[in-house]
């Protein structure tokens, strides 16, 4: 096994950093949701715009890495056109797959990117349909989770160097 | 698995190429390529520590290289190690005295907060060995506290190293007056500066500060990689931390990087030659290139000292709402090389320490860009990096959902206000 931590990009995470497809605040989206922490170095927004089960319209927007931009644009190219249901079952994997490979340290930003589509996704059944379908699991996704856990790993980096924030 | 091929032919070569990396590696100018090529194949292609005509020349060209850095240095006595890297010249230092000290009562570490990784990384493996690590915080400009400094140290105190110039930030310590109260304190304890960041920069006298060793490194200075030095004062023990045969050094085995020695030699002899005029000339292009930034960005925040107080080349501005390693890769892309804090570069996932040692919030450390600037960049690269920074960044803040946060904030204290 390889110990060498590389950060070169797939030319598709290039690529898609030069031009992101569904770039920018939505203004009339169903629901809005956002993963990550400023003090992480990572946020991401994403905007879906749903009709019935079907996800007609999303876009993003990122503050962070080139991967996490190119996570976050490729996943809303990807769930466009899907049902809520399919989009759900979307993995973090699935969207590392379609960049063209991530370096694993830069995997936590597909992680952070579907986290963020899951909590869209859990939010307009929980706070704006009121009603929430048999496959929409109560315990939080591995995703949701991961997100969840970077937004509080700045807490302990704080508490580390002493900092109050 | 990603092809690399791939990946520069969907970057494409800028027409225009302005390189402010200097800080991580560096161009090679042409004379000092010259220099390293008979080495490969025309003389002293043997090993120095070997009786025959190759082994000489090799021998001769390390010897010339020492003597004539020993002169930019003032050092009269004592020894220089060669090694291949600064990074392994600073662990011999901290390793070596460690080592050396064996089970003394002097169990004590003190380096500064802002130390280069290769400074506090072997002092905090220490730890494990019953040494006490400590780090001496920084102000808000990243100077240490003589007072501070003074505090700490004591006589079971066993090394302490401050670096002459922060490598991120371009602080310069006052060392002389950092050497004088720690000696003040214990005369024994020895005092490692690694000053990979000011050679060429600042004028380095080895005896006047009174520092018993210091670490240099080629590529900090236009040469080529794989030279380290390590000064070790004269009658100072320490122990080999790398153990091998044939070197004409004790400290170091493993035969010498002759082709790189010869290249660090014209190095050095460069950037001493009309050494007044190219600092001049640096510091003339960081002021422009500091002004201009934050006379042009809005939301930038300038990290470290300003004036004769930082190091000639040093700029270093964070950039909110924004990540660093995305400003790296939009520069890369308009041809401006440069690098970042951010923790997305670091591979620890975590901002960089100098930063968040001078007080600034993690969000401020990973919007911050380190640009160094060389004797070799003009002013018409300056302008152009002035011409494409706002662009850069105005981009990036219309991909990132924070500016528009904090101005929609701002705009709503406005409109309640």
């Amino acid at each position: 096994m390889s110990t060498r931590t590389p950060l070169a990009y797939s030319p598709k995470i290039l690529e898609l950093f030069k031009n992101p497809k569904n770039l920018g605040r939505m203004n009339d989206a169903s629901v809005v949701s956002q993963a990550g922490s400023p003090a992480c170095g990572d946020v991401i927004t994403i905007y879906l715009k749903i009709d019935g089960d079907k996800i007609i319209d999303s876009s993003f927007e990122s503050y962070g890495c080139a991967a996490n931009i190119a996570a976050a644009s490729i996943l809303t190219e990807m769930i466009k056109g899907k049902t809520l249901k399919e989009a759900w079952d979307l993995t973090w994997e699935d969207v590392a797959n379609e960049l063209g490979g991530l370096p694993p340290i830069k995997y936590h930003c597909s992680i952070l990117a579907v986290g963020g589509l899951k909590r869209a996704i859990r939010k307009y059944f929980e706070e704006i349909k009121r009603e929430k379908p048999e496959w929409l699991p109560k315990d939080l996704s591995k995703e949701e989770r991961q997100a969840l856990e970077e937004e509080e790993l700045i807490e302990r980096m704080y508490k580390k160097y002493g900092v109050v924030p | 698995m990603v092809k690399i091929s791939e990946l520069l032919e969907q970057h494409g070569k800028p027409s225009r190429e302005v390189y402010l990396d200097n800080e991580n590696s560096g161009w090679v100018p042409p004379e000092v390529v010259e220099a390293m090529l008979p080495y490969f194949n025309q003389k002293g292609y043997g090993h120095p520590s070997i009786t025959n005509l190759p082994g000489w020349e090799a021998y001769e060209v390390v010897e010339s290289t020492l003597e004539l850095v020993k002169k930019t240095l003032n050092i009269r006595s004592g020894e220089l190690v060669l090694t291949h890297s600064g990074t392994e010249a600073n662990n011999l230092a901290i390793l070596g005295t460690a080592l050396a000290a064996n089970k003394g009562k002097r169990r004590k570490i003190v380096v500064s907060a802002i130390e280069h990784m290769s400074v506090l990384f072997p002092a905090r493996t220490l730890e494990e060995r019953g040494f006490k690590f400590v780090t001496v915080p920084v102000d808000k400009e990243g100077f240490v506290n003589p007072e501070i400094l003074s505090m700490l140290v004591d006589n079971e105190t066993l090394l302490v190293s401050i670096q002459m110039v922060n490598h991120e930030i371009g602080t310069i310590q006052d060392l002389k007056t950092l050497v004088k109260v720690v000696k003040d304190v214990d005369s024994e304890i020895i005092f490692h500066t690694d000053a990979v960041d000011a050679y060429g920069r600042l004028k380095i006298d080895v005896e006047d500060l009174g520092v018993d060793m210091l670490t240099l490194s080629s590529h900090k200075i236009h040469g080529p990689k794989g030279v380290g030095v390590l000064y070790v004062r004269e009658g100072l023990k320490i122990s080999p931390i790398l153990y091998g045969a044939l070197s004409t050094q004790k400290m170091w085995p493993g035969v010498e990087n002759v082709p790189a020695i010869a290249g660090f030699g014209k190095a050095v002899e460069l950037a001493f030659r009309d050494f007044e005029g190219n600092v001049e000339k640096m510091k003339n292009l960081r002021d422009m290139l500091i002004d201009g930034i934050l006379e042009t960005v809005p939301d930038t925040l300038l990290n470290g000292p300003r004036g004769e107080k930082r190091a000639p080349d040093n700029v270093n501005v964070s950039f909110l709402h924004v990540e660093g390693e995305s400003i790296t890769i939009e520069l890369s892309l308009r041809g401006i090389y440069v690098s970042s804090g951010s923790a997305c570069t670091s591979r620890v996932l975590e901002p960089s320490h100098v930063i968040l040692a001078i007080g600034r919030k993690h969000e401020e450390a990973h919007g911050s860009i380190l640009f160094k600037i060389s004797r070799y960049n003009s002013r018409e690269d300056i302008e152009y990096v002035l011409s494409q920074i706002p662009l850069a960044i105005e981009r990036l803040r219309e991909i990132s959902p924070l500016a528009k946060q904090s101005k929609r904030s701002i705009d709503e204290k406005e409109v309640y206000a």
